[in-house]
């Protein structure tokens, strides 16, 4: 009894350290830039297909494609703002007035992102197996590809978090999210870094989509129930917080895991109902301000 | 201008849509049977797009659960049409709607901006899984058959739902109701303080607005033949109703009207011509419209309209 209890814990774990780094690019463009990014699941699944092309096809080695999707997402995502959001950022008369604008606008940007995909991929289902050596883990099996996808993401979130916090860049970033006039009139370059912000979501769910490829099997229409997942995580922690992120990830993994040792079908129900209690009771989050 | 060629011009528009209206209303007694599916396709998109905006429009709540009342009122129809007359279950279906809508919102209308729209779209993908979840467990197969009903019926009883809906945004637009509801949009805290009972307002007229999309449910899923949660509960028909009335415009509510029969009847050529591109061009026209038709083509139109006028004018 208490074997499957650890494992369905583990599980749970696991699972929650990949919704945790999906969740906190999303909290980044929404909590900095604010963007509720409703493509930002597209960017999982164009990350996902890109290893899988380039594993099968090429023979390239999927952590070798963490270094070539997680920079092309970044200089997409700061193009993108560049072009389309800075402009509807001038046009839009008040930030209330943004928020459902560029909401529209990340939702055009989803259909577009998925045709792209569908043309490319079509809608068959892939898969491809990488480091699928069962391991022995505190007296239950896990694969090592599971293991070694949580390692990265905790190694990312732990980055991003010291980035945040320690280097100029991160101070500026902060200071944007907290009041974007007084950070400008401080010398921050508004514009600039709420791009960057965007970009590295984009970046951030690029690479959690390369980590996805590794573990599960991925399709072109993938994106849309990731977008979900990344939203109800983000709600649950805080809108705008990264230690939220995780704390969610890991409350709604663990969540799927037990849920679905009970009854498979619901994972996805117990999700919303999550979802929509917590919207009643504490909007802003468990760490949200 | 004389006053006599005012009158006249105020007269233009009614007239129009009476005469509008009057083909619409004997469109079967002369339409080819594609015309009538066609048309009636264009009708629901337009109840759809028009319910959304009688809510959505005036209040500034942007509700993503259209396709939650239209799937309940397709599974109404589902269930029930085995037994029940058409014309019965697709009032049963606005009535379920309506009541469904009624209890989530009076829990949620408290929710501000993009908080609501999140939880209305997770309320579709709620009620889906939740189906899928019970259909399989319970009656252990997914999906259902529809009775199949005549065209002709199905085309009259969806505008027969448009009419009244017509009627419904315009006596609310007139009424003390539409002016309060536009106060909220304003300013809710505002209206709160003139003494507009805030909540009750917002969640009776987002129930009524469930009723049409329901009511548009139950009559299109005596066309389909066959339903299961993913057809019943797509979000599309969410995002579709929401881009259809900014596409044409939420100030006015020929706005939706128009922005629905123009999106349905490009869906109609896009998706039989370059079914391969169909939602990338539906991305970039809700882009577009986003960054340079903020008004909609109505408001594009008023713009070149008062123009006209104010050259005219200033000529005279």
């Amino acid at each position: 009894m208490t074997k499957i209890l650890l494992e369905v814990l583990i599980t749970g774990l696991l699972l929650g350290g990949l919704y945790a780094l999906i969740s906190v690019g999303l909290s980044l463009q929404y909590g900095v830039a604010r963007i509720l990014n409703i493509s930002h699941g597209e960017f999982i699944m164009l990350g996902a297909m890109t290893t899988w092309t380039l594993y099968t096809g090429l023979g390239i080695n999927p952590l070798v494609s963490l270094a070539i999707c997680g920079p092309l997402a970044l200089a997409s995502g700061f193009l993108i703002h560049k072009t389309l959001f800075r402009r509807l950022l001038a046009s839009s008369a008040s930030p209330a007035i943004f928020e459902s604008n560029s909401m529209l606008a990340a939702f055009g940007l989803m259909f577009i992102l998925q045709n792209i995909a569908l043309i490319i991929w079509r809608a068959d289902t892939r898969a491809y197996s990488y480091l699928s050596i069962p391991v022995h883990f505190l007296g239950t099996l896990f694969g090592a590809n599971r293991l070694l996808t949580f390692g990265i993401t905790m190694v990312i979130g732990l980055a991003f978090y010291l980035f945040l916090s320690l280097t100029r860049t991160g101070k500026a970033i902060r200071a944007a999210a907290q009041d974007p006039a007084t950070a400008g009139l401080m010398g921050v370059n508004i514009n600039h870094m709420l791009a960057l912000c965007f970009g590295l979501g984009a970046a951030m769910a690029a690479v959690a989509g390369v980590l996805i490829s590794m573990c599960y099997s991925v399709n072109a229409v993938m994106g849309l129930e990731y977008t979900v997942i990344a939203i109800i995580v983000v709600v649950l922690g805080g809108l705008g917080s990264i230690p939220g992120s995780f704390l969610g990830g890991f409350i709604l993994g663990l969540v799927g895991s037990v849920v679905t040792f009970l009854e498979p079908g619901l994972a996805l129900v117990a999700y919303y109902v999550i979802f929509i209690i917590l919207l009643l009771i504490r909007p802003t989050g468990l760490l949200g301000r | 201008m004389k006053p006599g060629n005012r009158n006249l011009q105020r007269l233009w528009g009614p007239g129009l849509a009476v005469v509008i209206l009057a083909l619409l209303a004997t469109f079967p007694l002369y339409a080819s049977a594609y015309g009538i599916i066609l048309v009636t396709d264009i009708l629901m998109f337009v109840i759809l797009a028009l319910s959304w905006a009688l809510f959505s429009a005036p209040t500034g709540y942007i509700s993503l659960a259209p396709a939650a009342f239209f799937g309940v009122g397709i599974y109404t129809s589902a269930i029930l049409g085995r037994q029940l007359p058409l014309p019965l279950v697709v009032f049963l279906g606005g009535l379920i709607s309506f009541s469904l809508a009624l209890l989530v919102g009076a829990l949620t209308l408290r929710l501000r901006g993009i908080y609501f729209a999140m939880f209305t779209f997770g309320l579709v993908e709620l009620i889906k899984h939740f189906w899928l979840w019970y259909e399989i467990k319970f009656t252990g197969t997914r999906g259902r058959f529809v009775v199949v009903v005549d065209q002709r019926t199905i085309y009259l009883i969806m505008f027969t739902i448009f009419v009244l809906l017509l009627l419904t945004t315009y006596l609310i637009r007139r009424s003390r109701l539409g002016l309060a509801l536009r106060s909220i949009g304003e300013c809710e805290e505002a209206a709160a303080h003139i003494g507009v009972n805030v909540n009750a307002l917002k969640t009776v007229t987002f129930a009524l607005s469930a009723i049409f999309m329901g009511a548009a449910g139950s009559v299109i899923a005596a066309r389909w033949t066959y339903v299961d949660p993913y057809i019943a509960f797509n979000p599309l028909y969410s995002f579709m109703a929401v881009l259809m009335a900014i596409f044409g415009g939420i100030g006015n509510p020929y706005g939706p009207i128009l922005g629905a029969v123009i999106f349905a009847y490009l869906e109609e050529v896009l998706l039989t011509r370059f079914p391969y591109y169909y939602m990338l061009i539906f991305g970039t026209v809700l882009i577009i419209t986003v960054l340079y038709l903020p008004e909609g083509l109505i408001g594009l139109i008023m713009k070149i309209r008062k123009r006209l006028a104010g050259g005219q004018d200033a000529l005279a």
